[in-house]
């Protein structure tokens, strides 16, 4: 499940919220982007993507696509990878 | 200045032995932690190659006369047992007093860990010259596996004497059960 430690428990993980938390508006945008990046979450029966964290393992940031439906983890990423 | 001595984290404590499996304290030299700069894999390269390593690729670990590096993250390594060399490229900083290495070895080894790491130990999902960071109950730990019966587990200074403990537990609860056997 970890792209960089394979296979793990899911214990080893923690879970953070939506995708949305990487899309940090400007700091002069207006409130509205502002509202919907703080509060506003869509809640899809289907695929949707989370911030996850590797705690005991290699504490590293995923992107975790997933499907909210069937519970099938369809990838995951690094954060790391993805700001190059 | 007095002369100061150091003591590892379970000075003193003598090797735990039941039903073949040993846990024992070991002690490994200085460590320090190679974090590399990014766009500094070129130069760390160049001056691992004085101690005849490379940089180790996720999960695993390498020795060189006596010089062990061991992967612990993303762009980050730990240099075991020899003093770190002036590397460029990779911030280093020294470690040597803030882990406990424990060895735990015999043919049980495998089954007292899995007691513990909630990951599949076995010889082919987990061969020699892997190494993992991985929770020892609630514990970060690094986990190496040194020979097809040895492991060496790295743990933070403070958690010595609780993983000793936890360690412990398990071999003596498979003991016991081995007793039982007719």
């Amino acid at each position: 499940m970890c792209p960089l430690c394979g296979e793990r428990d899911r214990r080893e993980f923690y879970y953070y919220g939506a995708e949305d938390f990487l899309n940090r508006p400007a700091a002069d945008a207006e409130p509205g982007a502002w509202d919907n990046y703080l509060h506003l979450r869509d809640n899809p029966a289907g695929v949707t993507k989370d911030l996850w964290y590797h705690e005991m393992g290699c504490a590293q940031w995923l992107v975790v696509t997933r499907n909210t439906v069937t519970h099938e983890i369809i990838a995951t990423e690094l954060v790391a990878e993805r700001a190059k | 200045m007095p002369e100061l001595i150091a003591k590892s984290a379970l000075q003193g404590r003598a090797p735990l032995t039941l039903g073949g499996v040993t846990l024992a304290e070991v002690p490994v030299g200085p460590i320090t932690s190679i974090a590399v700069f990014p766009g500094g894999a070129k130069a760390l390269a160049k001056g691992l190659k004085g101690l005849g390593l490379t940089f180790p690729a996720p999960n695993r670990f390498a020795e060189k006369k006596g010089a062990r590096i061991v992967w612990t993250g993303r762009d980050q390594a730990f240099l075991i047992g020899a003093p770190a060399p002036a590397l460029q490229g990779a911030a280093l900083t020294d470690q040597s007093d803030g882990w406990a290495v424990l060895s735990v070895a015999g043919l049980g080894a495998v089954d007292a860990l899995m007691r513990l790491v909630p990951m599949d130990l076995r010889l082919l999902a987990f061969p020699v010259g892997q190494s993992v960071r991985a929770p020892l109950n609630h514990m970060n730990a690094v986990l190496l596996r040194t020979e097809e019966y040895a492991f060496e587990l790295m743990v933070f200074r403070s958690m010595a004497r609780t993983a000793w403990h936890e360690i412990g537990v398990a071999i003596e609860a498979l003991a016991a059960r081995a007793a039982l056997k007719p």
